[in-house]
């Protein structure tokens, strides 16, 4: 979440400009100062601090989780989050779900020529935030400025390392007849809180992302059951798409109870107003947890004991029968497929 | 949630199952109109939990589905100018025209932007009064008010840069095409709830009387279809054929006069071609010459493009609710969503998307 009073405690360094400038990415004095006056500040490190070319890390022995992913979401804040958090949480969270603990992220920014540095500032301030509660350090960074109209108004990068614990062998190819699917709670609340957020919808909601790291949750998992098949964050395409991704590596198909599938009142108004099903709709603060049936409870009761997990559901079971497909039934007793979507969801006409 | 969890609870939903159930003496096919229902209908699996006797099928109902492919290549030649912000509804952006679809337009550098109302895309000419912004005016009468809003106002506030490219299709003629075809299997319609909340259901009443068939203005959850469906099978177990209003919560007979009003001052019957189908007399809407400066068609000359359909598709045949999806070759084969060769497959309303996305499995699997 970004908090004002994080903002309101951490006033906007004096610099030369108000705003970024081409020369802030050149290598030259004023990037030396944007180092020095915003970055340092925020993230600063022992291993940081050194501005070498690279980081230089000591790990952990074991296997390491390594991951990347780039952020582009417009716009770049939105109810419950920015673009920074949200950077900063992905990266995490991909580490987190092969049961790794997130040691160490790299930040890469493009910036628009013009961004308000008190844009960036904040953004920044959310970064390292979110990089606190999630435990990591951010070790190494860029920054590069384009010019303005080539990119809207930042993007973000962000890669992380992590190392896996002895013993446990999470995969998507995993899941196997019997297991129990588990969600840590609602779903589409970071999908609907960008969508409604966009110019143009003009209805209000109360919709707000769900961003948040995950791998404190994910530890906790572990030490009640070790032997979890499967963690994912079902972030695009929804929780829809992340089960058919399970059952597709498994070879094995996932049959969901329709009814037990929490989404919060205002995110389902959203939905059923702009004809979307939040099944596929973004999440960024829940996963999906296969696990042998026998340790479901266990699994669901770890879950609920923490503030990231308290609406976690049982969601369904891992069967034989259609491979590859994901089933519900619904509340008359029909069955249906949950298919994987088709390119971009798109708000029906009636 | 109010208005929706009501019309969504199983027992409910049982309940009136077991008095259909309990109703039912012989086969009957039934029509949903409106692809709406037809997708909380897949979607809900009512057609799974049904008598066997009870077969429903799926109407033209789909306002994407039936957009015929010269209109989308129209629409693809406005949109692809650089001097113009072409605006839609966002099911229409990937409807294949003859060679593309519209996201692909946007991908080459076109303006196209999803709206949400024809109302934003008058905001997007207020705010750009150097370019010529376009609506994709689609649908039945459902969206028609909102549309001649959107040129009644522009007119009033003289906006000259704002026009629709329309293709508004009405329902009660596609029905009555439907029941005149030598084909016919349809015995009972439910009407669509919303068309009915706009136009009541007067004009539905010869219609029964003609042909002698039960219309049930239906609404679209799960306890509404059913409801629709116990009372259609009622009037036919009882040999009547009425208009018998099911979605009393937004319909009266009457309809609404104002949006009734403002349709037909902005936009008069004309004939209009279905996709699938073919041209139907008197079964749309065109802009009356008063406000011709708004019809796009005429402001960028596209009215002369004439586009054959393919004939590998039979979703004319579907539409008509000759045939179901799963009975067509290409279907989930040659024909998906990816790779649609009729619009019943594009629009997720469609009953071809409809059938693939929730019941594509065999049936002894599900």
């Amino acid at each position: 979440m970004t908090d004002f009073p994080e903002t309101l405690s951490c006033p906007v360094p004096i610099l030369d400009h108000d705003t970024v400038q081409l020369a802030h990415g050149a290598g030259g004095r004023l990037s030396a100062q944007l180092i020095e006056k915003l970055f340092l500040p925020r993230f600063g490190n022992d291993t940081l601090n050194r501005l070498e070319d690279q980081a230089t890390l000591t790990l952990p022995s074991g296997r390491v989780s390594f991951s990347t992913d780039t952020y582009v979401v417009d716009p770049i804040f939105f109810p419950g989050g920015n673009i920074g958090e949200l950077a900063v949480n992905g990266t995490v969270n991909d580490i987190a779900m092969n049961g790794a603990t997130p040691l160490f992220l790299s930040v890469g920014f493009v910036l628009e020529e013009g961004l308000p540095l008190e844009t960036l500032h904040r953004i920044l301030v959310s970064m390292e935030a979110a990089a606190k509660r999630a435990g990591v350090q951010i070790v190494t960074g860029d920054t590069k400025v384009v010019n303005k109209g080539t990119c809207d108004q930042l993007y973000i990068n962000t890669s992380g390392i992590g190392v896996v614990p002895e013993g446990v062998h999470l995969s998507a190819a995993r899941c196997e007849p019997g297991d129990q699917v588990l969600l840590s709670g609602t779903i589409a609340d970071h999908g609907m809180a960008v969508l409604t957020s966009r110019k143009g919808l003009s209805f209000q909601s109360r919709v707000h992302s769900d961003t948040a790291a995950l791998n404190h949750l994910v530890e906790a998992l572990l030490e009640v059951c070790p032997r979890i098949h499967a963690l994912r964050d079902p972030t695009r395409g929804g929780v829809a798409t992340t089960l058919n991704e399970l059952a597709a590596a498994s070879r094995v198909g996932i049959q969901l109870r329709g009814d037990s599938i929490p989404v919060k009142p205002d995110v389902r108004g959203a939905c059923e107003i702009l004809g979307i099903d939040p099944l596929y709709v973004a999440n960024e603060g829940k996963l999906v947890a296969v696990v042998p049936g026998s340790e479901a409870e266990a699994v669901l009761t770890a879950m609920r004991s923490r503030p990231e997990a308290r609406e976690a559901q049982i969601i369904g079971e891992v069967v034989s029968d259609h491979p590859g497909t994901v089933t519900m039934t619904t509340g008359l007793g029909g069955r249906r497929i949950v298919d994987m979507p088709i390119g971009e969801q798109l708000p029906r006409i009636c | 949630m109010k208005y929706l969890d009501e019309f969504r609870n199983p027992d409910l939903a049982q309940t009136i199952l077991s008095r259909i159930r309990s109703l039912t003496t012989r086969p009957w096919v039934i029509m949903e109109i409106c692809g709406g229902q037809t997708h909380s209908i897949i979607r809900n699996g009512i057609d799974q939990i049904l008598p066997e006797e009870i077969e429903l099928v799926h109407g033209p109902g789909c306002p994407v589905c039936v957009t015929p492919l010269e209109t989308i290549d129209k629409a693809i030649a406005i949109a692809g100018r650089p001097d113009v912000i072409f605006t839609s509804f966002g099911d229409m952006l990937r409807v294949p025209g003859s060679h593309k679809d519209l996201l692909m337009v946007k991908s080459e550098g076109g303006d196209v932007r999803t709206v949400y109302s024809p109302l934003e895309a008058l905001q997007i000419a207020r705010e750009n009064p150097h370019k010529e912004v376009v609506f994709f005016a689609v649908g039945f009468e459902t969206t028609a008010p909102g549309n001649a809003m959107a040129i009644h106002r522009a007119q009033q506030e003289g906006l000259t840069n704002f026009s629709e490219l329309v293709s508004h299709v009405l329902v009660p003629p596609a029905m009555e095409a439907l029941l005149s075809s030598p084909h016919n299997r349809v015995q009972a319609y439910l009407a669509a709830g919303h068309v009915c909340t706009i136009m009541g259901w007067e004009e539905y009443e010869p219609i029964a009387r003609k042909y002698q068939v039960p219309i049930i203005p239906t609404g679209f959850e799960p306890v509404d279809i059913l409801e629709g469906i116990y009372l259609a099978v009622r009037q036919l177990e009882t040999g009547r054929h009425e208009v018998e209003n099911q979605y009393a919560r937004s319909v009266r007979r009457e309809g609404n006069r104002p949006a009734q009003e403002l349709v037909a001052r902005v936009y008069e019957i004309a004939p209009r071609k279905w996709r699938g189908i073919g041209e139907i007399p008197a079964s749309g809407l065109r802009i009356r010459d008063a406000y011709a400066a708004f019809d796009a068609e005429k402001k960028f000359f596209v009215d002369d493009i004439q586009v054959q359909e393919p004939e590998t598709c039979i979703s004319g045949v579907i539409l008509q609710g000759l045939k179901k999806p799963p009975q067509c070759p290409a279907f989930g084969k040659e024909c998906t969503p990816q790779t649609p060769l009729g619009a019943t497959m594009v629009s997720s309303e469609g009953a071809c998307a409809a059938y693939y996305r929730y019941q594509r499995l065999a049936p002894e699997t599900v």
